[in-house]
């Protein structure tokens, strides 16, 4: 029988439109049970490769008849290989094209919605790592918000809708992911802005995203407006686009709100967190979309992919817009905290410009799930 | 420490390591040590792992000048 790749892409379509897909991952269990392929239909079964050496036998009526069978590994390597072990036993089987690695690089953008003046909005949706950047069209122009490191997805999507890139933000400074947004903007001649109280360690040349600030995008003059936002990092700023959505950074997130401590000053924030989760996103209109620049688990995607939900709806069910007590909420962003981001300090200084690792580094790096949620 | 094999496996990617070391290993005999060294970063978490499963005792590793060294004494 057949072995064949699936890629990285196919595995997304089959998150995003719900399909069922089962997944024999052959990673160490601690690399499992730490991160794996989530969706909402999968099924999986972790054996390690190594436990198969001498054969798939053991295994083969686990796997089911009905569903495609996805073999995954870190690199691919392993799962080529236990994939042909597996059609030589007479079963049809996929691998996944590149394994976690590449898993952790993919970007689906989705459409959210639609701007004034036939301007649209994007979600560049990072399944695998739980990343959300953002791309504002309209009329020959771009902004993009926190864009992640694979700086050509967004390049080429530019050209594709043919516009022209004039503003590329970081809402902060990020701790989980390298930033693409600066070397987006070299390549391009866009501005790139950054909360200067984020910066003060960076070593590159950037415009400060202040609160107020409001750039317009294409001749129909769609509004991107800067509001500070600080608790995640001391310069945490969002952005409300076209009066319709509220792009919330690492501060709010769909079913957790953003953690304090990533620059190692979770006592200091903490109360700027609670002022603007209690307080400055109190004042703003309840039916805002919030799009966050992360999701944790994939319950928080919509039936379309995107992860998106209104404001007032947030306030409502969002445990962490919903404890009373101010020490229970000090308590709860400072301790039990969940481990850290891999590499979260070199990332930082990636980031900040400090350090410059090859591409293959950078993916070491992102390895895993971004943990920049308290819930 | 009397190591008893040596088994070079620097460049080659995973599942080479471990399917190298595994195959060296059947043909020694009980309690006889093998020295396995490799590059490829995911060899240290396997490795130890698969040791484990298999019954087989790590008794040490090292890493020198981006080569993982590690001494395994067969079960």
């Amino acid at each position: 029988m057949a072995f064949v790749k699936m890629t990285a892409a196919q595995v997304a379509r089959k998150v995003i439109e719900n399909q069922p897909l089962f997944i024999l991952d052959v990673r160490n269990t601690d690399a499992y049970e730490d991160w794996r392929i989530e969706g909402h239909n999968f099924d999986y079964l972790n054996i390690p490769y190594f436990d198969l050496l001498d054969g798939v036998e053991e295994i083969l009526p686990k796997l089911p008849a009905e569903k495609d069978i996805l073999v995954v590994c870190a690199k691919e390597g392993s799962s080529l290989m236990v994939a042909e072990m597996i059609s030589d036993a007479g079963r049809d089987v996929y691998y996944l094209e590149g394994g976690m690695k590449s898993w952790s690089s993919y970007l689906e953008p989705i459409k959210v919605g639609d701007l004034t003046g036939g301007g649209e909005l994007y979600q560049f949706v990072r399944l695998g790592k739980g990343c959300l950047s953002y791309m504002v069209i309209s009329e020959g122009e771009a902004a993009i918000i926190d864009a992640v490191r694979f700086t050509d997805v967004f390049t080429n999507f530019a050209k594709e809708k043919n516009v022209e890139i004039k503003h590329v933000f970081d809402t902060h400074l990020h701790a989980d992911h390298i930033s693409g947004g600066r070397h987006i903007a070299e390549a391009t001649g866009a501005t790139y802005y950054l909360p200067a109280k984020d910066a003060e360690e960076v070593i590159f040349d950037y415009t400060p995203l202040e609160d107020g600030l409001t750039v317009k995008i294409g001749a129909s003059q769609i509004e991107v407006g800067a509001l500070y936002s600080p608790g995640h990092t001391i310069g945490s700023t969002s952005f409300i686009v076209d009066g319709k959505y509220l792009l919330t950074g690492d501060i709010l997130f769909i079913d957790s709100i953003g953690r304090p401590d990533l620059a190692g000053l979770a006592e200091d924030w903490v109360g700027d967190l609670r002022d603007t989760l209690y307080r400055r996103y109190r004042e703003l209109a309840e039916d805002l979309i919030v799009l966050p620049a992360h999701f944790m688990i994939i319950e928080e995607l919509n039936e379309d992919g995107t992860v998106a939900k209104r404001l007032g709806d947030l306030f409502a069910e969002n445990h962490g817009l919903n404890i009373e007590s101010e020490d229970e909420f000090r308590h709860t962003v400072t301790d039990n905290l969940p481990p850290q981001p891999n590499a979260y300090e070199q990332i930082r200084q990636v980031n900040m410009g400090k350090i410059s690792p090859g591409n293959d580094e950078q993916t070491e790096m992102e390895i895993g799930p971004n943990r920049c949620a308290v819930r | 420490m009397e190591v008893n094999q040596v088994l070079d496996a620097k460049g080659l990617s995973c599942p080479m390591p471990i399917v190298r070391t595994k195959k060296a290993m059947d043909t020694m005999e009980s309690g006889q040590i093998i020295e396995v060294q490799a590059t490829d970063k995911g060899a240290l978490a396997d490795l130890t792992a698969w040791s484990a499963a298999a019954g087989h005792t790590l008794l040490e590793h090292k890493e020198e000048a981006d080569v993982l060294t590690f001494y395994i004494k067969k079960a």
